[in-house]
């Protein structure tokens, strides 16, 4: 993303830095219009907080849990490899 | 790099051959192996079979694990090398097309959200800005689903970060170093699929109320 020096950041163009900004990849320059953008824009620190509610929650799902064949197989696969 | 002391506790335990010890294992990784085997294989049944053999190399190698590497990115290293060498018999020559990718660049909002470049007053401004979510349908248990489903129709390369990242809380150095992806890569496709997933949250809790 190419930033013009004489104008701050668009709405358009703040949502596609939001990954950089919370991964902290964000050059200081960028993140001070960042942050400015922000404290004037209610859309934007909406979408902000969506996306952060987004990753709060993708962390309460349970990782998918193994097939009962395929577990079956790898409890007898284990017994041989322990045989040997 | 040391082991960590329950790391070393299991590869010892599996080495004895303790049952349980692999029990864990497999919990512990199961469905993080079958997502990104899916990078490389072009179907879950290969994947799961990618992962199965990888097991199969765990337990073979384990009396040879040296504990340079942690034990999950060893095991990781298992999986990606075997699903390779089956992409490669699949002939789905992607190495990494699906992670590098060009494509990626674009919009991850509907452009038609912002008003046009050429707008008077506020060029690239929302036109219809997000509303907040509301406390209730998030805490309902459908939302969860809504958004196990928004992950499920990502491409495999989305679904591998976001599922390494945001599900399994791995750090971007480890996902970076499993997948074999530049950092700015690894960004790209998270952000993708978080902005995805959001977009999907968004669209539900809209009809919902």
């Amino acid at each position: 993303m190419i930033f013009n020096r004489n104008r701050s950041l668009s709405c358009q163009e703040l949502v596609e830095l939001v990954t950089d900004y919370l991964e902290g990849a964000l050059p200081r320059r960028e993140r001070r219009l960042f942050e400015k953008h922000l404290t004037a824009c209610d859309g934007c620190t909406t979408y902000l907080e969506q996306i952060r509610v987004t990753i709060a929650l993708t962390g309460k799902l349970e990782p998918s849990s193994i097939s009962p064949e395929a577990e079956a197989a790898l409890l007898a696969a284990f017994g041989d490899w322990k045989r040997t | 790099m040391t082991l960590a002391v329950s790391e070393q506790r299991l590869v010892e335990a599996l080495r004895a051959g303790d049952q349980a010890a692999f029990e864990q294992l497999i919990r512990m990784y199961q469905a993080s192996l079958l997502r990104v085997a899916r990078i490389y294989v072009s179907s879950r049944s290969v994947a799961e079979e990618v992962v199965q053999e990888t097991w199969l190399g765990v337990l073979n190698g384990i009396g040879r694990f040296e504990g340079r590497s942690s034990l999950k990115t060893w095991i990781f290293r298992i999986l990606t090398n075997t699903a390779k060498t089956r992409g490669v018999r699949e002939s789905r020559s992607i190495p990494f097309s699906a992670l590098d990718d060009p494509a990626l660049a674009g919009s991850v909002v509907d452009p038609t959200r912002f008003l046009p470049p050429d707008d008077p007053v506020d060029p690239g401004g929302w036109a219809v800005p997000p509303a907040p979510l509301p406390e209730q349908a998030l805490l309902a248990r459908e939302t969860l689903g809504v958004i196990e489903a928004a992950i499920e129709a990502l491409p495999p390369a989305q679904q591998a970060v976001i599922t390494l990242r945001d599900v399994e809380g791995w750090s971007s150095e480890e996902v970076r170093n499993t997948l074999e992806v530049s950092e700015t890569n690894q960004r790209v496709l998270l952000h993708r699929a978080r902005s995805k997933v959001r977009s999907a949250l968004e669209e539900y809790v809209s009809e919902a109320t």
